[in-house]
């Protein structure tokens, strides 16, 4: 019963805060809404058994990635009137690829259901929760089977990375910067010296 | 714990709980249990904050409410609880008055998951080190809200200074994790500890192994994930006046100010289960181990404490660039090099814990 009502709970507010997420008017309130859709969903991993998915959804997208985003939509200055000018010019091709995700997830919800609401053809047996702790089946499954794939996207990430850095990175002639090590090594004997001066001489 | 509860109740009132809400029950005593013992420790840790940095200054520190001074903390309390809630007309009310609320709850949360002793945990999660990395990496949230919500500059400069330094050192304070847990082989905080003992030369802990430097990066990494000096930017009162706590009074401010205590006390704890090996005593000796763990767990959390307030009352407070150019240029490159290292000597003297 308890598992039950904690399932409709975290659905209905993933659900109601998804669409807060892209109705309210505030953009601070959407990412807000977005933390909390994240939490819930979080919370529908732990309920599916899958407590590492769940921990890692809440560090990265949550810790780290909305952070981000409400570091960015913190600063923007937004008029709102202006915002919603075009909503007439691109209801159409908006509503179409919301139509067309909704399909794809419906067709996906409706095989999963008519196969019995199990994966028929896994690549590997699952092993059993009481057998292996969740983290230590990933991994035996990431860093085995899979590990080529793994280490691919690894790269991928690394190269969009050093990309981004590169592209966005720029040299400016002329602007003074400091040298940490010059300025750690810099010692007081190089800095002055103590000079003994006899009254009536001068240096 | 809720097969106690069942047992007392049929034995105190001759009821027999039904299942469960004896497992409710046994969740709600068990909270109780932990964050009111809590609580008092902040209010007492603040205390022995002030203490502390007055003895370093030569100074007397608080000394008049109560014996020694003792009751300090808990008069500031009821003075703070008097005054009068202010919000600015321009602030972002709800926002406003949810973010201390989240401060405090999020130090509280992380709570569930500590040891106090073998078996001695709330809720012993297989993947308990993650939650309380999630935790604190969600701390964040309390301060940028706080900042936005005040629609005032200095607590938007807070705000903004806080979330970056917060997100660049949870990088370090996660390869920190990494090196601790591949040594002990689980995610579990129970096991962690129980890997230490006996972890070399009959030294109980990994403070004592070759992950020592790791301590020390946790140990900066936690005093900037807590916000404590040398990197208290977010509330330098010299620059910025307190940051995003200016718009504060009353019992908003006085939940962060709980809030950032009860983290400190957390990181502490963290950092004891971690490396200073939990509730086991120092070295692996027998009679040690008649006094039970709890107090070598709390000893531990007390001596961590004492080096925060040793830190803040000796050390000038960083400038930002030198603050953004440890986390990233010093503390990352030194911490993945550890978990390559790590795992290397792991590899290598074919010990991997299974």
């Amino acid at each position: 019963m308890i598992y039950t009502f904690c399932f409709y709970l975290f659905a209905t507010v993933t659900v109601f805060s998804g669409i807060m997420v892209i109705s309210s008017r505030n953009p601070v309130h959407s990412v807000l809404y977005l933390i909390l859709a994240f939490f819930n969903s979080a919370g529908l991993f732990v309920m599916l058994g899958a407590e590492f998915v769940a921990m890692i959804l809440v560090i990265v997208y949550v810790g780290a990635v909305a952070v981000l985003f409400i570091f960015v939509v913190m600063m923007l200055d937004i008029d709102y009137s202006e915002m919603r000018k075009g909503f007439q010019k691109y209801l159409p091709i908006g509503g179409l690829i919301g139509f067309l995700l909704l399909a794809e997830l419906a067709l996906v919800g409706m095989g999963w259901g008519l196969s019995g609401g199990v994966v028929t053809d896994p690549a590997t047996a699952i092993p059993a929760l009481t057998e292996m702790s969740n983290t230590e089946a990933l991994g035996s499954l990431l860093y085995t089977k899979y590990v080529f794939l793994f280490q691919m996207a690894g790269l991928i990430l690394l190269v969009a990375m050093i990309g981004a850095i590169v592209l966005t990175h720029r040299k400016r002639p002329g602007v003074k910067k400091q040298n940490i090590n010059k300025q750690v090594m810099h010692r007081r004997s190089d800095a002055y010296e103590i000079v003994k001066v006899k009254p009536g001489q001068g240096i | 714990m809720a097969d106690l509860l069942v047992e007392f109740f049929t034995w105190a009132f001759g009821v027999t709980l039904v299942p469960w809400f004896a497992t409710l029950l046994g969740i709600v005593v068990g909270i109780l249990a932990i964050v009111l013992p809590l609580l008092i420790a902040v209010a007492m840790s603040v205390y022995m904050d002030r203490k502390v940095w007055a003895g370093m200054q030569m100074r007397r520190g608080p000394n008049v409410v109560g014996p020694w001074g003792l009751m300090q903390s808990f008069a500031d309390g009821l003075k703070l609880f008097l005054k009068e809630t202010i919000i600015p007309a321009s602030a972002n009310k709800f926002i406003f008055l949810l973010a201390p609320a989240l401060t405090f709850i999020l130090a509280l949360v992380g709570w569930a998951v500590i040891p106090f002793g073998d078996g001695v945990v709330l809720a012993n999660l297989n993947v308990g080190i993650l939650y309380l990395f999630a935790m604190s990496s969600l701390g964040v949230y309390g301060i940028i809200l706080s900042g936005w919500a005040s629609n005032s500059r200095y607590a938007f400069l807070g705000a903004l200074r806080s979330s970056a330094q917060m997100v660049s050192y949870e990088v370090s304070i996660g390869f920190v994790l990494v090196t601790v847990l591949m040594c002990a082989g689980s995610l579990n905080l129970s096991e962690i500890v129980l890997a230490q003992k006996n972890a070399f030369m009959g030294v109980n802990g990994y403070w004592f192994t070759p992950l020592f430097p790791m301590l020390i990066v946790f140990f900066i990494s936690a005093l900037a994930e807590t916000n404590r000096p040398p990197f208290d930017l977010p509330e330098a009162e010299s620059e910025i006046v307190a940051g995003y706590q200016i718009e504060y009074s009353s019992m908003a401010f006085a939940l962060f100010f709980l809030g950032e205590y009860a983290n400190i006390i957390l990181m502490c704890a963290m950092t004891s289960i971690l490396f200073l090996g939990g509730w086991l005593p120092p070295v692996d000796w027998e009679p040690l181990y008649i006094i039970p763990g709890w107090i070598w767990f709390f000893g531990k959390i007390i001596f961590m404490f004492f080096v925060f307030a040793w830190v803040k009352a000796t050390v000038p407070r960083y400038r930002y660039d030198q603050l953004m150019r440890l986390g990233w240029k010093v503390f990352l490159p030194l911490s993945l090099l550890w978990v390559v290292l790590t795992g290397l000597f792991l590899l290598l003297t074919d010990k991997i814990p299974a």
